[in-house]
């Protein structure tokens, strides 16, 4: 099978065009740097199939960061049969620029001219056939969103793959084109691959090259000594990149006919840009529209109309049961999806329906035939109380990790996240990051695996290892159960707070978490200098409808997999380990004490006491011990875990939950009878949340972290660092929570943690000033 | 006149004399289009007032100012005032 390679700049619709050409949904962002790994699928349309590699997108051949190190190692060892170079049409000067590196391979190259129609629309004229002259390849033009132009790319690529090329440099007219072809004979008399692009590498001092080739060195060096132009010096690397451009600006300036003569004009992306960067507005319209995700999501009150025009429950309607809260009519539990004393926000009303109307009927349907079916009693236990129970509290998370990945994927796609960057650098450069840190970050709201992928944008390997070790921290979509069933229980059993800004809370608390970690790596085990910030901004669009929804169900086939693949195990295998003793005899649910599970969490107790859910939480207290163990297979697991053991204690004798319902599939019930059962106060509760949050993530992230990290050493020190931080801020968190005056004995701790780290900062910069 | 990039007021445009800097930073700069000849004018600041958003070779980039000192500029005095008025 003939194997082809899509290289092109960061956001120039390369993934778009990968997956209109392969049916792929590969994730699409408008965000330089989506795709950090390459990525293949198969085109069928072709004489014979054609597989495809979609390479990170690069700006240049640099050995400077890893996507262009992938991108340039893969064309040169691998070597594609046709390299695919995706330029977009409305930024052609800084596209053409790789173009001139991929041209000096010896690897058929074909030019796919993508984003003609934005070109046409602005009333600009791109002439292809001219471009085609003077480049001395194809060109083809091409819309990767509207699928135009892909099976005449492909033809024409098919054709190209057929041929040889030879590499060809723009840089002949340059002062060192005599330097170039003479390094270029050297390494050709050596039998090296492409020597013209190894040639120009060396030329620049390329460290890969340099190291690869040092007996052809000499000649470079040679020629520098006796080189000075009076500009650059004797800098190659600056001459080289200075004569590609200056070569694309003398020839490219005819093929490209703007109809405005104005240079720079004010299109309707910078309009929007004016108030989403403003100089005031910006940073409390960023906060605005977190706080209206957030809102949307999760608010039962949505708009605050309940609050502002005092509106009755249902049960002051006489519409629900004034103690339970349960609707009495079929008609009143349709009315509380939408409304009960306040209308419930749209992300809420899908949660509902989802969950009650859905989730809830269908699981408890299929409860109810097993129930009645002739099984042997051990069976029915497995099937409903093991597996229904734990998949359906893990599918009721659904609609809200859908909503939430909506928002984010809106904020990508339109371009604004590239802003928020741009607006929040300043802040993440007082923590040693750059703003690029941000997106990361973000991503790591939805799924920490992709946001620890992600972090490959990063250039710098300490900022690198300090992002990947607080991601798990930006509390993701698979915590969010954890979140919402404790706050929502503790707020029905306890009458503490209020659940949404439980929940607020406990995201700003993950924030600052975050932050501080990140604070104490870069002053002392992650030093280094902040990196730069130097990226390309993206126009505005608006977000693709079709782009929305691949992402989406990108995201529910994942989770879908997940709860019917790794966490139906684990419901099973907890389900077993609780049902048996250790001399293999199957128990009742009332003898739950005495399994297998209950005994090796009992033997752990006593090391969470200072978090609250220790030897504190008395004889049903490992239930939380097991939770936690089980959330490091998948956060999911922590509140499905809680209702295969709710429906395991409400059978003990003497614990009786009245009329929690535990045989629907219900997190914020399982949480509650966790609470009666081992009357756990209230900071213990948000200690259990906040250290779920901070600890080691789940098996997925802990692999990624491994893969993204590759040095051994540092992922150890990781893993060590996630349960350290974690039993902090659980214990910070329980004794503050229990006893306020405690304070200040961590203030104490804190200060003299920052006086030693400034202290010993302060004497070793002295010590190397000295040397 | 000739100053460096991060001395810009909003609106103001000139051409690149010259990029300094550490190499792996300079070499950044220079890929993404800031070579000698090119003209480039300093859309806005963000709001802390650091980065800069500048518009180079028909695109926005951003970066610091304490990546934009390593660029010096030279400004004629028709670009400038050309500029000035469309910037705010």
């Amino acid at each position: 099978m003939k194997h082809f390679a899509l290289a092109g700049n960061p956001n120039c619709g390369k993934t778009t065009l990968f997956n209109g050409l392969t049916g792929s949904t590969a994730h699409v962002g408008n965000w330089p740097g989506v795709t950090v790994d390459k990525r293949d699928g198969v085109y069928k349309k072709c004489a014979e199939p054609i597989s495809i590699v979609d390479l990170p997108g690069i700006y240049s051949l640099s050995p400077y960061t890893p996507e262009e190190v992938i991108a340039r190692n893969y064309i040169l060892d691998e070597k594609p049969d046709c390299v695919i170079n995706i330029v977009d049409a409305t930024n052609l000067e800084r596209n053409l620029y790789l173009t001139t590196q991929i041209l000096e391979m010896d690897v058929p190259v074909i030019i796919a001219l993508n984003m003609m129609d934005a070109v046409e629309k602005n009333g600009d004229k791109i002439d292809a056939n001219e471009l085609e002259k003077r480049l001395g390849v194809p060109v083809v033009k091409i819309s990767a969103l509207r699928n135009k132009g892909l099976s005449e790319l492909m033809d024409k690529a098919y054709n190209e793959s057929k041929k040889q090329r030879q590499g060809y440099t723009v840089l002949e007219e340059s002062d060192i084109a005599h330097l170039i072809v003479d390094v270029k004979t050297a390494l050709s008399g050596e039998n090296v691959a492409n020597p013209l692009f190894h040639a120009i590498k060396l030329v620049e001092g390329d460290e890969i090259e340099v190291s690869m080739h040092k007996e052809v060195l000499g000649v470079v060096e040679a020629f520098k000594k006796t080189y000075d132009n009076d500009i650059f010096g004797n800098d190659f690397e600056a001459l080289v990149a200075d004569g590609r451009y200056k070569y694309i600006s003398k020839h490219f300036a005819a093929v490209f006919q703007r109809k405005s003569k104005e240079k720079f004009t004010l299109t309707k992306s910078d309009k929007a840009d004016k108030v989403l960067t403003h100089k005031i507005w910006g940073i409390p319209i960023f906060l605005l529209i977190l706080f209206a995700i957030f809102h949307v999501t999760f608010s039962e009150d949505f708009l605050f109309l309940g609050s502002i025009f005092n509106l009755p429950s249902l049960a002051d309607l006489g519409l629900a049961d004034p103690i339970t809260e349960e609707p009495l009519t079929y008609g009143a539990k349709w009315l509380s999806v939408v409304y009960n004393g306040g209308v419930m926000s749209p992300g809420v009303i899908i949660n509902n329906i989802w969950n009650e109307m859905m989730v809830g009927e269908l699981f408890g349907w299929i409860q109810g035939l097993v129930e009645e079916s002739n099984m042997s009693p051990w069976a029915i236990g497995l099937l409903n109380d093991g597996i229904i129970e734990g998949v359906g509290s893990v599918l009721s998370f659904l609609p809200p990790i859908l909503v939430l990945f909506l928002f984010f994927s809106i904020l990508e796609d339109s371009g604004y996240m590239a802003r928020i960057a741009f607006i929040l650098d300043r802040i993440f450069r007082r923590f040693g990051l750059s703003g690029r840190a941000f997106m990361p970050m973000i991503m790591g709201f939805g799924c920490s695996v992709p946001a620890m992928i992600n972090t490959r944008t990063l250039a710098d390997e300490n900022e690198r290892t300090a992002t990947v070790r607080v991601i798990p921290f930006f509390s993701c979509g698979a915590k969010l159960p954890i979140l919402t069933a404790i706050a929502g229980a503790m707020v029905v059993a306890l009458g503490v707070g209020n659940a949404d800004l439980i929940t607020f809370a406990m995201y700003v608390l993950g924030i600052a978490v975050a932050i501080l970690s990140v604070l104490l790596m870069r002053s002392t085990t992650l030093k280094g200098e902040t990196p730069p910030f130097i990226m390309e901004l993206p126009s505005y669009h608006a977000p693709q409808f079709k782009n929305l929804m691949l992402h989406l169900w990108d995201k529910t086939k994942h989770f879908i997999k997940k709860a019917f693949t790794i966490i139906l195990a684990s419901t099973i295998v907890i389900w077993l380990l609780t049902h048996f003793s250790f001399s293999w005899k199957l128990l009742g649910d009332e003898q739950v004490n005495d399994s297998i599970l209950a005994n090796i969490a009992m033997l752990l107790q006593p090391l969470f006491t200072p978090l609250g859910f220790g030897s504190q939480t008395g004889e049903y207290g490992w239930v939380f011990i097991v939770a936690v163990v089980a959330g490091l297979i998948a956060k999911e697991n922590v509140i499905g875990t809680f209702a295969t053991l709710a429906a395991c204690l409400s059978a003990v004798a003497g614990l009786d939950f009245g009329n929690l319902v535990l045989e629907a599939a219900d997190g914020v019930d399982a949480v509650r009878a966790m609470i009666m059962a081992t009357g756990i106060s209230a900071p213990a509760l948000i200690s259990f949340i906040a250290f779920n949050m901070t600890t080691i993530p789940c098996f997925a992230a802990v692999g990624t972290a491994k893969s993204e990290l590759q040095n051994k050493k540092r992922f150890n020190w990781t893993l060590l660092f996630w349960i350290a931080s974690s039993y902090i801020v659980g214990t910070v968190i329980y004794t503050v929570g229990s006893w306020w005056w405690t304070c200040f004995i961590w203030m104490a701790v804190i200060a003299a943690v920052v006086f030693a780290i400034v202290f010993y900062n302060k004497r070793r910069s002295k010590r190397s000033s000295n040397l | 006149m000739e100053k460096t990039l991060d001395q810009f007021t909003v609106g103001e445009c000139g051409i690149v004399r010259s990029v300094a800097g550490e190499g792996k930073i300079k070499r950044r700069l220079f890929d993404m289009g800031i070579t000698p000849g090119a003209e480039i004018l300093l859309r806005k600041k963000a709001p802390l007032g650091d980065p800069l958003e500048v518009t180079i070779r028909g695109y926005e980039l951003t970066l610091r100012k304490s990546e934009a000192c390593c660029v010096t500029m030279r400004i004629d005095g028709s670009t400038s005032t050309a500029a000035k008025k469309e910037g705010d």
